[in-house]
């Protein structure tokens, strides 16, 4: 294959990353916006979207359609739900101290990561896609299930913009982040708000599972490498700007789908990581850094 | 008696206890104690960074790998002898900790805790990136030369269980005896003062930032110190030990023993290996003990043990 078409294709593989990165890393955001909580546990909530998917559609061994299309509903509603508790029962009683907090989402990382194990097994498990088709370009036929997800992941975003600043529900979730106190003056139940913005950044984390996961297959042990990726783009995009966020984890994904065809994924790893360190250390707002929120 | 006698008599019995603990203990739990008491020195160098400072750093892995990757690859690729490879790994985690230190005590808080993840992860990849020397996962025996070694007119074995045991308790008493001096000491009430008010220290005068570096810097060499004896008498190296589990772990014994107390890490390492080990034989998701105890102490308990005794009974305790 040519260069140009290579580099192409490269781009394709970048831009089903960027996607799905999107989705994990606005989750990530939205909570440690809104909560100053830095959810070491958010990979874990990614990894459980995927083994719920498998688990919706094994059972529902029929039409893989119909199946991935109940996972995309029920696998995100679970997850929220125990993200909720989590919120309620662990994370409220700190106080949403940083430190505490963090220790507390590394202790709920390993229950939910070894929970998967006893449950779901150490083997990694593939989930069909809802459909077959390819795209034929002039070089090369391509997944079209990898188009959809990207065309998903933009309308997700796309209506998750729409309810932080267009309704009356991101209004309160904005005021909140802006001012905790004024905003319980106001009559904003702050705790409630809390819990729901936990609630949904953990279900952002398991619908961009449920969409990856037929190309990638569930492991109990896939919650790593988004973690690190949705802090890198989280703290690139400056922490808490959801703008900030979006456009770092497009840059991220893209240029990680393509180094990583180019060079080797460790070096590139490698090197990214040390980046983001030294970009939290000397330009802790971001390299998107103008300070607004949201 | 005063308080110094107290905690120096209570620190001497700890160690008197582990010295006969040795005649009485089976083979297996020989070498369950011998690692509890390494890991107990890794602990304890995190805890004088933790529990006095008030520097919660995520990446000690990457100080105990580079003890143990310092002395290990010495022996393996150079033929060093033990003895030096070891020094040469405590050095290597000291110098990784300062130059670590320069970039990262820029930050404070949340910041300082990602940072130090990052560098963990980042050192991790480094040893899997450089897999023709480090083996990677896979890792490295240690050469049958290296089983042994002379100084002082004395022939140790490493093969021997007995003479590990004793060595690793020998590093134990050593540790607890630096960071008694350092804890009792100027530097210490420094390092407390930085942990309960950073800027009113600042204020009086200190140069926080440079004695950070130091609690840093001490904090390395002796987590390094651990990885580099663990290396040389286990024999074995591998990048498992730079895994972000490696990095939680002493924050976990520091919590259960208590933050800021000299012998909770050793309580909390002792407590916890057994109670891994025990879970272990159970079920092969054992890490599950880990998350729960972390969120227990967390929510109920955050002093741990020595600190909920000195809180209560004994305010002398160091």
């Amino acid at each position: 294959m040519d260069f140009g078409p290579f580099l192409f294709l490269a781009t394709l593989e970048g831009l089903v990353q960027a996607a799905v990165l999107c989705l994990t890393a606005l989750g990530l955001s939205l909570v440690f916006g809104v909560m100053r909580v830095v959810n070491v546990a958010h990979g874990e909530f990614y990894m459980l979207g995927a083994v719920l998917a498998y688990w919706v559609t094994s059972w529902l061994a029929g039409s893989p359609a119909i199946g991935f299309a109940l996972a995309l509903l029920i696998a995100p509603l679970l997850v929220g739900v125990i993200a909720y508790l989590s919120e309620k029962l662990v994370l409220r009683r700190l106080g949403y101290d940083p430190e505490a907090t963090i220790v507390a989402t590394i202790g709920i990382l390993y229950i939910l990561q070894q929970s998967a194990l006893l449950t779901f097994g150490p083997d990694a498990r593939p989930v069909e896609p809802p459909f077959y088709f390819r795209v034929e370009f002039p070089w090369f036929g391509y997944s079209g299930y990898k188009l959809i997800v990207v065309a998903a992941a933009a309308v997700l975003l796309a209506l998750a913009w729409f309810v932080i600043t267009r309704t009356r529900l991101g209004l309160i979730m904005r005021a909140t982040q802006f001012d905790r106190q004024t905003a319980q003056n106001y009559g904003i139940d702050v705790n409630r708000v809390y819990a729901l913005v936990f609630a949904a950044g953990a279900a952002f984390a398991a619908i961009a599972a449920v969409l990856i996961v037929p190309i990638q297959q569930a492991h109990y042990l896939m919650g790593g490498d988004p973690l690190l990726l949705a802090f890198i783009v989280v703290i690139i995009g400056g922490l808490g700007s959801v703008r900030g966020t979006l456009l770092a984890a497009l840059l991220i994904g893209l240029s990680d789908g393509i180094l990583s065809v180019f060079f080797s994924p460790t070096l590139a790893k490698m090197v990214s990581t040390t980046l983001v360190a030294l970009v939290l250390v000397f330009k802790p707002e971001g390299l998107f850094g103008h300070r607004s929120r949201l | 008696m005063s308080n110094g006698l107290k905690s120096a008599v209570l620190h001497t019995a700890v160690v008197v206890g582990f010295l006969l603990l040795q005649y009485v203990l089976p083979e297996y739990h020989l070498l369950s104690v011998t690692r509890i008491m390494l890991l107990a020195v890794f602990a304890m160098g995190f805890n004088l960074l933790f529990g006095y400072t008030g520097l919660l750093s995520l990446g000690h892995a990457m100080f105990f790998s580079a003890g143990m990757y310092g002395a290990g690859l010495s022996v393996y690729h150079l033929g060093w002898s033990v003895p030096t490879a070891f020094i040469f790994g405590i050095l290597c985690g000291a110098l990784l900790g300062f130059l670590i230190g320069l970039i990262a005590l820029r930050t404070t808080g949340v910041a300082f805790m990602i940072v130090t993840l990052m560098f963990a992860k980042v050192t991790y990849l480094v040893i899997v990136y450089f897999t023709q020397y480090t083996r990677g996962d896979e890792g490295l025996v240690m050469p049958a030369e290296s089983r042994s070694f002379d100084l002082f007119g004395m022939h140790f074995s490493l093969t021997d269980s007995v003479t590990r045991y004793n060595l690793a308790l020998g590093l134990l008493a050593l540790t607890m005896f630096i960071v008694f001096l350092l804890v009792r000491g100027r530097f210490g009430r420094s390092l407390i003062a930085i942990r309960e008010n950073e800027s009113r220290t600042k204020m009086l005068g200190y140069n926080t930032f440079f004695i950070k570096l130091k609690a840093l810097t001490v904090s390395a060499a002796l987590s390094a110190l651990s990885g580099s004896a663990y290396a040389l008498m286990f024999a074995y190296i591998g990048s498992s030990f730079a895994n972000i589990q490696y990095s939680i772990d002493p924050l976990l014994y520091s919590l259960l023993g208590g933050a800021g107390t000299i012998l909770g890490p050793v309580f909390g390492t002792f407590t916890m290996f057994y109670l891994i080990d025990i879970a272990s034989e159970y079920t092969s998701a054992y890490l599950l003990v880990t998350g729960i105890v972390l969120v227990i102490l967390v929510l109920y308990f955050p002093r741990g043990v020595f600190g909920a005794i000195r809180q209560n009974f004994c305010r002398w305790l160091p």
